[in-house]
């Protein structure tokens, strides 16, 4: 049920664009030429971005120190800056006249430029390094504790290690999370045109862009929003194919205690590993924050209702995914896998035909400026919805397999299920969806550019608004609003899901 | 004790309904009908905002209509096009205000725009004679700088230098779109060799306005594409005079900015008065120092202080609105073709 209305919106929003559409060209070499780009660029920013979470998430699952937890939190952070933010707190480091650059120009070195496929790949591990981090993690987190007991009475060496639990379970986890990011990096545009310096790095949703406004050809845009859909959804059924579905049986949900964490070698290398994360993630981030504190003062006092509208229609797309992605999980838990898939349309799609198509459909009924803020809440969930899916199939598949029969031969079901097997084992995972989908929500600018009108602007559009007139200093200020208010939601949610649980 | 868990799942589901109840719930509040008439424009986002020339307007204009003015937001002037062709005859709007030169055509195309009754001394450097779109304000591109950069004085010399520039998509950007005339009106056929060598100069190429200003106030660029009026932005509301616009030889492309009525109005007596007073002192004083333009109709009292630093091309450059569509594609190809390489 739930699937199909998610699928119905977006097929239908598109359906409803391409009926609208006049005349129109088919597909033209500079087309093509985008969909090469924007497959390639994706391609090596999704791999490059799940191969570097590996030994990351490898390093955080074995290690406690002080501030671990709260450099988990943080790896939600680049994922929810506004584009434009995190585009200039990471120019502002491996720009022209950026750290690395000024360092480099000291000690009489020439000059790097960021500007490049190299650049868009770069900005696209600085958003999605940090989530396929907290998705491999939480592959980890499956691994029961009597797992890690049982391999060091056995004197496991890295080498068994890998073979016995690291290797099934990336197996597991590391394609569906390839399949998000290559999704979202599909449908970049801002990202990939800044970086890549130029219109050799034109991907499709900028050829949907020029396809709406220069030439108004909704035939044409509707076709390349076809194209996006299809590249997206033939990533995520390769992905889930190659997924392993065995699970690792159930346990006794008891603390986990790692005993591999031994040898000098292996220090050096977590080490490393988390030491070079952080600071790739933090350096970045606190320059939006130091620029932000500096604006703070110059706030309109507009702002302050923008972000109250955010913060409302936030929570109104998180309560939307629960009742969405809860349904869609089990039912691809239990019984068909490939709902999945139909899930990660939501970020295939163009905002831009998605808002259309709404607005197509909605404006003969009633007034698309009264809808303004359900239907931006509504589309942020259905783009949230992959996220959140990633994170709650595979636990509640473990809860299918280690409990279904169980449950059955009890007579357990409906609420009670729910509440006594389900909710205790995926309370992370749902915790952690609800954050990603609030943050997610809060920093969007989705299609409220097309509903708004001045009453109802979000946070973001306010933002847009300041630096779209002059006014960069304050649009910092707004963005380090933003910033503490998607991070603090998602804190709120991912912490009350984590709270007395190991991650 | 897993109880407490189990609880907040549920919690939170039903607060975030009980929010969603509550947004829907103001939306209908806000739309109860208002007795007085109701005069709605579409406009363009950063007209709307706080800072922008929208509440002073809103204000002065409802002081002598007795109507309520209803300003809209849509995008930039390409989204609010979009978004009328979408709407069409049925559309709430009386007056869409905020296109340019460059969409006039394709605006008159639709049919849904008829005859003005405007009649004013348009201080344009150009002659104004359009049947249905009255004139608001307009500016020049230029190449904004700091104001102690030696800067080059025409495209040649610029790609002959090693400064840095950001520019915007033409796609998806004004601006973008304007240099593109810009260069194609001062150099014909020649264009996409000019095209080929400021190609070393294009540091990055932007989505919108917005990115390759920050990027320049960031020390991306030596030089952003924008118009010869940002330097009196940062002299009069920042205090500020370390930036100015490379005047260049060849002329500067112009963009006028037009409002225009819908055939289809429900208030076309109001929306007339409105186009008139669009025209009159008392609006087009406000548009210097909250669009940051120069005004269609120099107010009897001059333009602010600080406008008389900025730079006054000798020449004017601008392709007639029947001709945009068909120059634009042209040096579309030319461009891509020459940055692609």
């Amino acid at each position: 049920m739930a699937a199909a209305f998610v699928a119905a919106l977006i097929l239908g929003t598109l359906l409803a664009v391409a009926l609208r559409a006049e005349a129109g060209r088919g597909l033209g070499p500079s087309e093509w030429a985008a969909i090469r780009f924007t497959i390639w660029q994706a391609l090596w920013s999704a791999t490059l971005s799940v191969a570097l979470a590996i030994p990351v998430a490898k390093a955080l699952a074995r290690r406690r120190f002080p501030g671990r937890s709260l450099l988990i939190a943080l790896l939600g952070a680049p994922f929810i800056l506004p584009v434009i933010v995190a585009v200039l707190g990471l120019l502002a480091v491996f720009g022209r006249s950026g750290i690395i650059n000024v360092a480099l120009g000291w000690a009489g070195l020439p000059e790097v430029s960021i500007y490049g496929l190299h650049g868009v790949v770069l900005a696209h591990v600085f958003f999605n390094l940090p989530l396929a981090t907290r998705l491999i993690l939480q592959g980890w987190q499956q691994v029961p504790a009597e797992r890690f007991r049982l391999a060091a009475q056995l004197g496991f060496g890295p080498r068994e290690m890998w073979r016995i639990i690291e290797a099934p379970m990336l197996r597991r986890v590391a394609p569906p999370a390839f399949a998000v990011i290559f999704a979202l990096c599909v449908s970049s545009f801002a990202v990939a045109l800044t970086l890549g310096g130029g219109p050799k790095a034109t991907t499709v949703e900028l050829a949907i862009y020029q396809a709406f406004r220069f030439d108004f050809d909704l035939g044409r845009a509707a076709l390349l929003s076809c194209v996006q859909l299809i590249l997206v959804g033939s990533a995520a059924l390769v992905a889930l194919r190659l997924s392993g579905q065995q699970g690792f049986g159930a346990g006794l949900d008891r603390p986990v205690k790692r005993w591999d964490t031994g040898g000098y070698g292996r220090g050096v290398l977590d080490g490393a590993a988390i030491i070079c994360t952080a600071l790739f993630l933090i350096l970045p981030l606190s320059i939006v924050v130091v620029d932000g504190l500096m604006g703070l003062g110059r706030l309109p006092t507009q702002l302050w209702h923008a972000a109250w509208v955010s913060l409302l229609v936030s929570l109104g797309s998180t309560a939307l995914v629960v009742l969405l992605a809860l349904p869609i999980a089990i039912a691809a838990a239990s019984r068909h896998g490939w709902l999945e898939a139909a899930g990660l349309l939501g970020i295939a799609a163009s905002p831009l035909v998605i808002g259309t198509g709404l607005f197509i459909l909605i404006y003969p009924v009633a007034d698309p400026f009264d809808l303004a803020l359900p239907v931006t809440a509504l589309v942020n969930a259905v783009m949230a919805l992959p996220f959140a899916l990633r994170v709650l199939v595979g636990p509640i598949r473990d809860v299918v397999s280690d409990y279904g029969r169980l449950s059955a031969s009890l007579g357990l079901g409906g609420w009670a299920w729910l509440k006594l097997i389900l909710f205790p084992r995926i309370r992370g995972g749902l915790g952690f969806a609800c954050g990603l989908t609030a943050a997610l929500s809060m920093g969007d600018l989705g299609v409220i550019a097309l509903f708004a009108d001045p009453e109802t602007a979000t946070l973001p559009l306010q933002m847009y608004r300041l630096m779209g007139s002059y006014r960069m200093e304050a649009a910092s200020g707004a963005a380090l609003l933003l910033l503490v208010l998607s991070f603090g939601l998602f804190w709120a949610f991912d912490r009350g899901g984590r709270r007395r649980a190991e991650t | 004790m897993e109880l407490f868990q189990t609880c907040s799942a549920r919690r939170i589901l039903e607060d975030a309904m009980k929010y969603l109840a509550f947004a829907t719930g103001l939306l209908t509040a806000t739309a109860v009908v208002a007795e007085t008439p109701v005069l709605t424009v579409y406009t363009y986002d950063s007209f709307v905002s706080d800072w922008g020339p929208g509440p002073l307007v809103e204000k002065a204009f409802e002081a002598q209509c007795g109507c309520d003015l209803k300003l809209v937001g849509a995008g930039d002037g390409a989204a609010l096009l979009a978004r009328i062709k979408l709407e069409g005859a049925r559309s709430d709007a009386d007056i869409v205000l905020g296109l340019d030169t460059n969409l006039i055509a394709a605006a008159r195309e639709t049919g849904l725009f008829t005859d003005h009754t405007v009649t004013a001394s348009y201080t344009l450097p150009v002659e104004w004679t359009d049947p249905q779109f009255v004139p608001y304000d307009w500016g020049y591109f230029a190449f904004v700088k700091d104001a102690d950069l030696e800067s080059p004085n025409n495209f040649m010399a610029l790609a002959d230098s090693d400064l840095k520039i950001v520019i915007q998509d033409p796609r998806s950007s004004t601006p973008g779109l304007g240099l593109l005339m810009w260069v194609k009106l001062a150099y014909g056929d020649e264009a996409k060799s000019v095209w080929e060598g400021l190609a070393d100069n294009v540091v990055t190429v932007t989505k919108g306005w917005s990115e390759a200003y920050g990027l320049f106030l960031e020390g991306e660029a030596d030089m952003v594409l924008s118009y010869t009026t940002s330097p009196a932005y940062h002299l009069i509301a920042e205090e500020d005079a370390s930036k100015a616009a490379a005047a260049f030889d060849e002329g500067h492309y112009m963009q006028i900015e037009v409002a225009g009525k819908l055939a289809a109005s429900d208030q076309p007596d109001l929306a007339d008065q409105f186009l008139s007073f669009m025209v009159s002192d008392e609006f087009q004083s406000i548009i210097p120092t909250t669009n940051w333009m120069y005004p269609a109709v120099t107010p009897t009292e001059g333009l602010p202080k600080g406008f008389e630093t900025l730079i006054t091309p000798e020449n004017s450059l601008l392709v007639p609105a029947d001709k945009a569509g068909i120059v634009r594609d042209a040096a579309l190809a030319e461009w891509l073709d020459a940055l692609s390489k």
